[in-house]
């Protein structure tokens, strides 16, 4: 039982940080219809920044998780701004082979400056501690790591639904042409949509360093794929499908783990994928699609 | 209006013909006079091998307007199914004893068999994958790509088999690749997919590309044509795949990751989707610099990426756009020199207008 219950707490907590990087996905591709390759190689950059500012340097956790989140929310419209903006009228084909460029330029990119090897945290984890839940004792990584995701999806919630630039984004995924004319400053929004992404993404790099200890230059882009692939089961560009999508490959992933079949998970996570393409295209909770002439 | 001088058909080709076995004659006599080292005549397969993998994904990028990202999936298939045969026949001692002769057929049915089995899984992969359109169909088709990598290196294991040798590799593979064999297949796979892209079946593969709706509008059987472009170019990676299986003598599944689907499309996206001579010289081009750049590893990968990004900022048509280079046409050009302009047939129209 006990045995039982910390594989849920895994499950979840592997879950939650997918969820978060879903959201990511799943907003820049409500508003531009973008599948943002990088946006998976901006947990990897999160996570590097996590590592050398308590391992190398030495800063306070507190501080080190500040600056990640904020180095990632900054590249993450920085990438924006330069490889996608001059491409915003460009075929949908031009811009997605741009984002698989920037995936690899930032992957080869951190390949080069940190070497090819796997950076280790063991010895100096972020959040260290187990705590004590009716007799099991889980540790504190994952507990945080579950609530500070459930958190941000609230309060991204919030944001979308409740705020006016919330309001804006909603209104430019609905219609750009549209949007612009009713006074949507398009540029302003879509920035903040790849602000909002890139800082869950951020949060989701310290929470994974949190958790696995770990940061190497390729950890961003099957994370990402495996991410884009619980966007698509919840359904694109829904908030709550985003993290049912999340949890529920979380949970997948950890099935097979502990069914002894852990070279397999990529795998199944893919044909999952491909089930879901093809049974319901929409997803879960997405909205089905009209094609217009 | 004057009638200008046409070249006929026949002769086109002929001239074609002329100028390949020119072409190889050069390359071949350059070798066998050792102006080109055994060094460089490897980095010749492999700009032979990489030129058919380019102008296959060609197919489905550049012509059918889709983007498949799994084109490493089928370049394994081939390549496993190949290196599996190969392995299974008595190739290896026929080449050993150096009856090159007899081992011709075994050579060719090698090829076929990879060739057809990466058709196949093309076909069990486009049927579900082409029914998605643009970010949908990449993404699939890379799945499945990975699906086709994570099978390779664990079906022993779990089946009990000796047969992709999972993570170690398959070795001892026949080294049935040389210079001649490549030429020959590169020829052949330009030759077949210029045929069909100028037949009436590539013209219908080409209206897919500018307009789905249009073209079924107007009676096309989209989801067919869809499909066999997608086959098609499943076809040509897989005899790829096994010319480099037979090149190199051994395969581990790692070399076939979503990496080098993108190593590929990279190619195509430099040549400019939809000319086959932007695939042939961008494939060209990028082999010889990425050996060139062998000394410096890592920084060859990040060039790889930044001329991606820029091309598709700065020249989204890629080098050639879609120009292709006929031999023919400008031949017709001088011959025409001087005169009217010669009025387009309805075939030529098209080409007419892309060159402008």
């Amino acid at each position: 039982m006990a045995d039982f219950f910390s594989q849920v707490v895994n499950a979840l907590q592997l879950g939650s940080i997918y969820a978060l990087v879903a959201l990511g996905y799943s907003m820049v591709y409500g508003i531009i219809m973008l599948l943002n390759f990088a946006h998976g190689d901006i947990i990897m950059v999160g996570a590097y920044a996590t590592y050398f500012a308590v391992c190398q340097y030495g800063l306070h956790p507190l501080v080190a998780v500040l600056l990640a989140v904020l180095i990632s929310t900054l590249l993450g419209v920085l990438i924006e701004k330069a490889a996608y903006t001059p491409l915003r009228s460009a075929p949908r084909l031009s811009l997605l082979i741009t984002a698989i460029g920037v995936s690899f330029l930032l992957e080869n990119g951190a390949q080069l400056l940190f070497g090819a090897d796997t950076k280790s945290m063991v010895k100096t984890p972020l959040i260290s501690g187990t705590l004590n839940l009716g007799g099991v004792t889980v540790s504190l990584a994952a507990v945080i790591t579950i609530v500070v995701s459930v958190i941000a999806m609230i309060a991204l919630t919030f944001l979308v639904q409740k705020t006016k630039l919330g309001k804006a984004m909603r209104a430019v995924s609905e219609d750009m042409g549209a949007a612009q004319l009713m006074g949507i400053s398009l540029n302003r929004t879509i920035s903040f949509t790849f602000a909002i992404g890139s800082f869950l993404a951020g949060i989701g790099a310290v929470l994974h360093v949190g958790s696995y200890f770990q940061a190497s230059p390729m950890m961003g882009s099957m994370l990402g794929l495996k991410a884009f692939v619980a966007a698509v089961l919840g359904g694109i560009g829904s908030i709550p499908g985003a993290m049912i999508g999340g949890f529920a490959i979380g949970i997948v992933e950890t099935l097979v783990t502990v069914a002894g079949l852990s070279t397999w998970k990529d795998g199944v996570v893919f044909a999952i994928l491909i089930v879901v393409l093809l049974v319901k295209p929409t997803g879960i909770l997405g909205r089905p699609m009209v094609e217009k002439v | 209006m004057k009638q200008t001088k046409r070249i006929p058909m026949p002769v086109r080709y002929g001239i074609n013909l002329v100028l390949t076995l020119a072409l190889w004659g050069v390359l071949a006599a350059m070798i066998a006079s050792g102006v080109i080292t055994n060094y460089w005549n490897g980095v010749l397969i492999t700009i032979g091998i990489n030129v058919i993998l380019a102008v296959s994904l060609n197919i489905a990028t550049g012509y059918l307007g889709q983007l498949p990202l799994g084109h490493a999936g089928f370049m394994a298939v081939g390549a496993y199914a190949g290196g599996i045969f190969m392995k299974a026949t008595p190739l290896g001692a026929l080449l050993k004893a150096g009856e090159t002769g007899a081992a011709v057929p075994w050579i060719i049915l090698a090829l076929l068999i990879a060739g057809l089995t990466a058709g196949v899984f093309g076909l069990i992969i486009g049927i579900p994958a082409l029914r998605l359109k643009g970010d949908y169909l990449a993404i699939i088709t890379l799945g499945f790509g990975e699906i086709i990598r994570v099978v390779l290196t664990n079906v022993d294991s779990v089946l009990g088999f000796k047969f992709t040798y999972g993570a170690a590799g398959l070795k001892q593979i026949p080294k049935i690749t040389s210079f001649n064999l490549v030429f020959l297949c590169v020829a052949l796979t330009i030759l077949i997919i210029h045929m069909v892209m100028k037949s009436k079946h590539g013209r219908a593969i080409l209206s897919i590309r500018e307009n789905q709706i249009a073209a079924e509008s107007v009676g096309i059987n989209t989801t067919y044509y869809k499909v066999a472009a997608f086959v098609l170019s499943a076809v040509f990676a897989g005899v790829a795949g096994c010319l480099y299986a037979g090149y190199l003598g051994s395969l581990v599944p790692s070399s076939f990751k979503f990496m080098k689907s993108i190593e590929i499309l990279v190619m195509v996206v430099l040549g400019g989707m939809g000319s086959m001579l932007g695939s042939v010289i961008a494939a060209s081009v990028l082999t010889v610099i990425s050996e060139l750049l062998r000394s410096v590893g890592d920084y060859r990968m990040v060039f790889y990426a930044l001329l991606l990004v820029l091309m598709m900022i700065f020249r989204p048509k890629g080098l050639m756009g879609t120009y292709d280079f006929s031999m023919s046409r400008l031949l017709e050009k001088l011959i025409n020199r001087g005169k009217a302009k010669p009025v387009p047939s309805a075939a030529e129209g098209e080409e007419a207008q892309r060159d402008e």
